[in-house]
């Protein structure tokens, strides 16, 4: 070991799940970092364990659960010693030796030995036949077993226990489980959900044995002698088992870890950076003790594996604080879903649907208007959802009476809502962007190893484009890889993948360091690609604009096309013009103007918009100074029918003319155009304005929508006609048009500033919650005046941007060249 | 046969930004990257043929304006998991004039 060496030598001990993750993190962020050895005691590259389950039951092959396969560690330059167990670690040295003597000399170590399965202390425990579930040989020793012995006993009745023994049954076996709690999977679920579960397993022909303690194994007599034949229970009853699995608990595999004098206490112990007190050694896994908590479910062992791999490449950013669970247990057919606290408390109320008949039950817990646990069987559609609202820790005061209806009570009747992911047939298309279909997004899960959303969306393209099916996908995610798969707390997504910082970090960092350019944030911030992609220079461009409005330069090459060419591209490269129309309102003089126009630059389609205006679709580009030229000159100004930007603000005739009119709705509805005139925002701003409550300008779906009534206006927020229908939320109540004017300027202007990339005001809302709008908006009238005033300074001198494009800004965008 | 074309100079084009080239065979996109490197594909994606000088350049990438594919400059081919490829043309720059080989 006196050579020189070049680069600082990393080894792992243990080839599973969570330690290949924290290398592959590794080789995202330091790619040429160590040079790296891993030791494995299985004789298989790093596989999805957790998919060991659909092998028993028949719905898949080992060859389809690899994760990394030989080529990977090959082409990442790792040295793999397989079927090779560490059987010391000399600290002195820094060298691990294995137990045929191969030895690998470490600067840094990181130790992801698992867990072991624990095996009852009874007589008998010993016998052939006698196995744990944890890995490939206990899976193929059952299979094989299934195809020659009958009874099969399978001791535990928690997660692993109910998958063996499904998968056993499905095999063929005559299968018991005995349990020693009072109902099945008690620390997952509740008694209710526990016994419609064992209810609907008894049905598939499972059998139960509750409360039952084991005695001892019975080894057989004659040709079977050696092997176990029985079972027998303290209560005296004995039962035949010709296989017996003990799925009764993990522990966290601390053997060469202890002897290597490195501290441990039910589970190897380790610091925020997954550090352990030796820190040369790092560990991360199931083998881990973390403020006292081991976990045994991959999901939070993957956040482990990210918090290390980034110490472990010298960033020292991140520090792993805890997870929050959810499981989901992989039994085809069987829909079952909890997570956080579900069991409550004195300090916490629940909200219970129970009906038996139909096989629905759902229990939710609260505790101070938050989320803090939850419990599904038969009706899992919305445990992502719920599941997002539990980490998220949003207020939950407003939804809280429909809550138990799930998420398509709350607003939402797109197809996320309607088809329920688990009863979908394999052909069924989720993206219907992209045409992709069930099947297509389950095997790709199964057969690439994906665990997140954005797994799926690289790889499928489904969620990819308007993201309508994005919760369809996290349901089918969920109910593939189970409890594998967590989503973050929404306001810790990262940006896209050139970073590890998410939308709220962004705007704060940007506040605080007064950023004003997309360069420095990105060099301050350590962005991993040279200058960003189209997802995250866009977000950093509004991002900068929005928090210093007057010093922040635009960015048009961080525009996507519309908002470059201030026109809305279409299949064919052409591209609309949609003329602004304040409120709706029109002349015969723009009419014509309009019509003049379209014969002039040969415009194909003259259309009549969702948004009250006329579009002019099919214009060429070099076209579109001149076209924008000309309606100027007649008095119009372009449109937003693109853009994050403020599109429209429908009205109705109001009392202008109708004659139940009772406020001026067009002459507000251009007062508040106009206000918002090139307002750039998240995502696209659509007003309305009705005179009555006949509400014609349908101002229920609007971003803002103002409802004229005899005393007033009643103003609404956070409605969207899209993707998802959401109907918009009261927010107050007011006298006169001035006041509309503040309290929708505040409320859009506190949307501009707090709201994430693309985020409509529906999207922002839900995160926040309506009571923290109010409170900043109603309730405060400082704050809604600063507010006001921020927007109207930010607007102070908007220009309009195809003017300037006709004087010859941006030219060359314009201008084609030859040869 | 190919030859060398002028087709502008290199700050005609913006960095990370893009022009198109008319040209007998079809429209040309001619790419500036961050470090000035230039490139030229065939004005047509992969996908459905949208136009990828109007899409957001970033690294040696463009991403196509229509439906997000990602092409890279160099050789023309999607980015996985698409496929695809958009044909090249090689590009040189003398002084500050830009050419393609058509
Ligand atoms: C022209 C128009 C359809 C029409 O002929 O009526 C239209 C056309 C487009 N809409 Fe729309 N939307 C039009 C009214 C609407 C409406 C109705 C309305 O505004 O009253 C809605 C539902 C209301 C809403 O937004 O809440 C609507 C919901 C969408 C959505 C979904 C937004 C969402 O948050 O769910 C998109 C996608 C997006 O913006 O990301 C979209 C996107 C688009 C784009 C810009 C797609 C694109 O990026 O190329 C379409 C451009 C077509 C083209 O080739 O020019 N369009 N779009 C309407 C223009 C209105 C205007 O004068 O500005
Ligand atoms: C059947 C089954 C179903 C499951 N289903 C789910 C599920 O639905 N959702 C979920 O979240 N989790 C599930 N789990 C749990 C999940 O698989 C584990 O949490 C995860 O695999 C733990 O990862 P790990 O890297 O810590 O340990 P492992 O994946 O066990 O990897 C540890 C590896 O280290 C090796 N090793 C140990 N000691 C040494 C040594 N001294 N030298 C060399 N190598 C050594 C072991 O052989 C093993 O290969 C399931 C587990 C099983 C068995
Ligand atoms: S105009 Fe709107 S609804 Fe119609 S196809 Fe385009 S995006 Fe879809
Ligand atoms: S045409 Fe380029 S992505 Fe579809």
């Amino acid at each position: 070991m006196s050579k020189p060496h070049a680069k600082p030598r990393l080894v792992m001990v243990g080839n599973g799940m969570a330690g290949v993750r924290t290398i592959e993190e590794l080789l995202k962020i330091a790619p040429d970092f160590y040079d790296i050895a891993i030791f494995g005691a299985e004789p298989h590259p790093n596989y999805n364990r957790i998919l060991l389950s659909p092998v028993l039951a028949g719905e898949m092959t080992v060859q389809d659960i690899v994760l990394n396969d030989h080529d990977w560690y090959r082409d990442n330059g790792i040295r793999l010693h397989l079927g090779k167990k560490v059987a010391q670690i000399d600290r002195v040295r820094r060298v691990v030796v294995a137990e045929d003597g191969t030895e690998e000399p470490y600067d840094r170590l990181l130790l992801a030995t698992g867990s072991n399965p624990f095996m009852l202390p009874v007589p008998g425990n010993d016998l052939p036949g006698v196995i744990s579930y944890r890995d490939i040989k206990d899976t193929d020793d059952m299979i094989e077993a299934a195809q020659r012995y009958r009874h099969a006993v399978v001791i535990g009745g928690g997660l692993l226990g109910l998958e063996a023994a499904n998968g056993l049954k499905l095999r063929g076996m005559d299968v018991t489980v005995v349990h020693i709690g009072p109902w099945l999977l008690e620390r997952q679920l509740d008694e209710t959900a526990g016994r419609m579960l064992q209810k609907s397993l008894e049905d598939r022909g499972l059998k139960f044995l509750l409360q039952k303690q084991t005695e001892m194994l019975v080894a057989g007599e004659g040709e079977r002698s050696g092997r176990v034949a029985a079972i027998r229970f303290k209560d005296g009853m004995q039962i035949p088992a010709d296989l017996v699995v003990m799925a009764v608990g993990i522990r966290p595999n601390t053997a060469l870890a202890e002897a290597a004098g490195i501290y441990c206490n039910r589970g190897i112990v380790v610091n925020d950076t997954l550090q352990t007190y030796d820190p040369k050694i790092y560990a991360v896994g199931e083998c881990v003790a973390h403020r006292g908590v081991a976990y045994g479910l991959v999901a939070p062992l993957f956040e482990q594996g990210k918090v290390a791999a980034n110490h472990l490449a010298n960033y020292g950013i991140g520090r792993y604080t805890g997870s929050v669970t959810s499981t989901k247990l992989k039994v085809t057919g069987i829909d079952l879903f909890s997570a956080g606290d579900f069991i409550g408390g004195k300090d916490t109320e629940e909200i219970v649907l129970n009906d038996a008949a139909g096989g629905v039950y759902k229990k939710l817990v609260i505790k101070d208007d938050r989320l803090v646990g939850g419990v599904m069987y038969g009706d899992t559609a919305d445990g992502p959802w719920y599941f997002q609202l539990l980490k998220d820790g949003r207020d939950i005061h407003d939804i809280r009476d429909h809550l138990i209806f799930g998420q398509s009570l709350v607003g939402d009747v797109g197809h996320q809502g309607q088809n329920k992911a688990a009863a979908m047939a394999d052909d069924a298309e989720v993206c219907g962007c992209n045409g992709v279909s069930k099947g297509s997004i389950v095997r790709a899960i199964k057969e690439k190893g994906l665990f997140s959303l954005d797994d799926i969306k690289k790889h499928t393209k489904a969620a990819s484009s308007c993201g309508s099916c994005a919760g369809l996908c996290e349901q089918i995610l969920s109910a593939t890889i189970g409890g594998a798969y967590t989503p973050a707390a929404s306001d810790r997504k990262p940006v896209c993948a050139c970073t590890e910082h998410a939308h709220q970090e962004v705007r704060d960092v940007i506040r605080r360091e007064r950023l004003t350019k997309i360069r420095d944030v990105m060099r301050f911030m350590e962005w991993k690609t040279p200058d960003g992609c189209d997802k995250c220079r866009p977000a950093l461009n509004y991002y900068l604009i929005s928090t210093w409005p007057q010093a922040a330069q635009d960015d048009p090459r961080s525009r996507l096309i519309n908002e470059r060419a201030h026109a809305n591209i279409q299949k064919d490269g052409t591209y609309s013009v949609v003329p602004r129309m304040w409120g709706g309102l029109t002349t015969p003089a723009e009419l014509r103007a309009i019509a003049d126009a379209a014969e002039k630059y040969k415009v194909p389609t003259v259309k009549v918009t969702g948004g009250q205006r006329i579009d002019l679709l099919g214009v060429k580009k070099e076209d579109l100074p001149k076209i924008w030229a000309d309606l100027g000159a007649a008095g119009m100004v372009s449109g937003h029918a693109y853009g994050k930007s403020i599109r429209t603000v429908k009205t109705c005739v109001g009392m202008e003319h109708c004659r139940f009119g009772t406020q001026l709705a067009m002459d507000l509805g251009v007062k508040l155009e106009k206000m918002l005139f090139d307002m750039y925002a998240p995502h696209k701003v659509k007003l309305a304005v009705s005179g009555c409550p006949r509400n014609c300008a349908e101002a229920g779906i609007k971003d803002v929508g103002v409802i004229g009534v005899d005393s007033g206006y009643e103003i609404y927020v956070a409605g969207n006609g899209g993707i998802k229908t959401e109907v918009a939320q009261f927010l107050v109540k007011v006298k006169g048009d001035e006041e509309v004017m503040e309290y929708s300027g505040a409320f859009l202007q506190l949307y501009r500033e707090e709201g994430f990339y693309l985020e409509r005001t529906c999207h922002y809302v839900e995160r926040v919650g309506l009571d923290y709008v109010k409170g900043k908006v109603v309730e405060d009238a400082e704050n809604r005046k600063a507010l006001h005033a921020r927007l109207l300074d930010a607007l102070r001198d908007a220009k309009d941007p195809w003017a300037e494009r006709v004087a010859g800004v941006e030219k060359q965008e314009f201008e084609t060249l030859s040869v | 046969m190919a030859e060398w074309k002028r087709v502008c100079k290199v700050e005609d084009i913006p960095q990370l930004g893009a022009r198109v080239v008319r040209s007998a065979e079809g429209d040309i996109a001619v790419f500036r990257t961050a470090q000035d490197a230039v490139f030229a594909l065939r004005d047509k994606c992969p996908h459905k043929g949208g136009p990828l000088s109007q899409g957001l350049v970033h690294g040696e990438q463009v991403t196509c304006s229509l439906h997000g594919w990602k092409l890279r400059l160099d050789n023309g081919e999607a980015v996985a998991p698409d496929v695809g490829c958009a044909r090249r043309y090689p590009t040189r720059v003398e002084g500050d004039a830009v050419f393609i080989e058509i």
